[in-house]
């Protein structure tokens, strides 16, 4: 009898499944690095309007800034509990985690729709056009986020933590760090620079 | 990696992460320098942040060879670098050959487009 025990083809380890999710996040990486250029590039063309240190509100973005990192710092602890199989204590940090950044969504449209009322939209300079694009970027990917920890937190009450769901919330949270990590360059180069 | 030294790699990439982004705010906000040197006072302190989370946080730092998600990380940093830095050498140029900064261009454009354009 033969006792290898071979793996079915669609069978690899997690590490293999981390690394392919790391390389598309790579690739994200190199997207927002376009927009960047293209927004550093554009950045003083208002066509005659307001630049970003009339436009942008500093205690405002400081905040969203703040809750961001907190909602990555709270994915990272239901990361802990995943290890410890806690499923209590993962849902309630998967719940602070979509709080969080659901508020910061909240802000940072409540900010697009006060910009676009005051007739600062996309359409008034090529300024604004590539700052929307960049941060309504950032913000897509945070509603794609918030949209796949509900699906996962719907798993998890269906069938628990199975091999799985913990694989799903491994990818997840590295997706979340990401964000706030290119989050950090927006906050720098957007509204920092912006206003300095 | 015991649970305890997680948790604590986590509070301290945290902690670090708000002191940092805490600075930044305040170098800006309260004008502590000016010019060039506040501009690279800024984007250091984001390069530091950066790396405090990738990692506490994405854990770059121990990997065990070969350290594949490093090598990827790096060479998109190439790209990227080659990406940002290369738009804004060659854009620059280009105003500067055409005797425009942005502002001028955008004067001379809104007289185009008054003139029916």
């Amino acid at each position: 009898m033969n006792s290898v025990v071979t793996k079915a083809p669609h069978e690899h380890d997690d590490s293999t499944t981390k690394l392919g999710f790391w390389i598309y996040l790579m690739t994200d990486c190199v997207l927002f690095a376009t927009l960047f250029a293209t927004y550093a590039v554009l950045r003083g063309n208002t066509y005659g309007g307001p630049g970003g240190s009339e436009l942008f509100d500093m205690p405002f973005v400081l905040a969203e800034t703040l809750i961001l990192l907190t909602s990555s710092f709270t994915s990272g602890l239901a990361m802990l509990a995943v290890h410890q199989k806690n499923v209590r204590q993962i849902v309630v940090w998967l719940a602070a985690t979509f709080a969080l950044g659901a508020a910061f969504l909240g802000l940072e449209l409540s900010e697009f729709a006060k910009l676009a009322g005051e007739g600062h939209s996309w359409q008034a300079s090529a300024f604004l056009s590539a700052f929307f694009t960049l941060v309504g970027t950032h913000g897509l990917h945070i509603t794609a986020g918030l949209v796949w920890l509900s699906v996962m937190l719907w798993q998890l009450r269906r069938k628990g933590l199975t091999a799985h769901t913990s694989r799903q919330l491994g990818l997840f949270s590295m997706f979340w760090h990401f964000l706030d990590v290119v989050w950090i360059f927006i906050f720098t180069i957007v509204y920092l620079m912006g206003v300095a | 990696m015991t649970l305890q030294a997680s948790l604590k790699n986590y509070t301290i990439g945290f902690v670090l992460s708000v002191i940092l982004t805490l600075l930044a705010y305040g170098a800006v906000v309260n004008h502590w320098s000016t010019g060039w040197v506040l501009i690279a006072l800024i984007i250091s302190l984001a390069i530091v942040q950066l790396v405090i989370q990738l990692v506490f946080f994405l854990h770059l730092g121990n990997e065990t060879k070969p350290r594949w998600n490093l090598l990827t990380f790096l060479f998109m940093m190439m790209v990227l670098l080659i990406i940002v830095i290369g738009s804004l050498w060659i854009m620059n140029n280009l105003n500067y050959n055409m005797m425009m900064s942005p502002e001028e261009m955008d004067t001379y454009m809104m007289q185009q487009s008054n003139k029916g354009f």
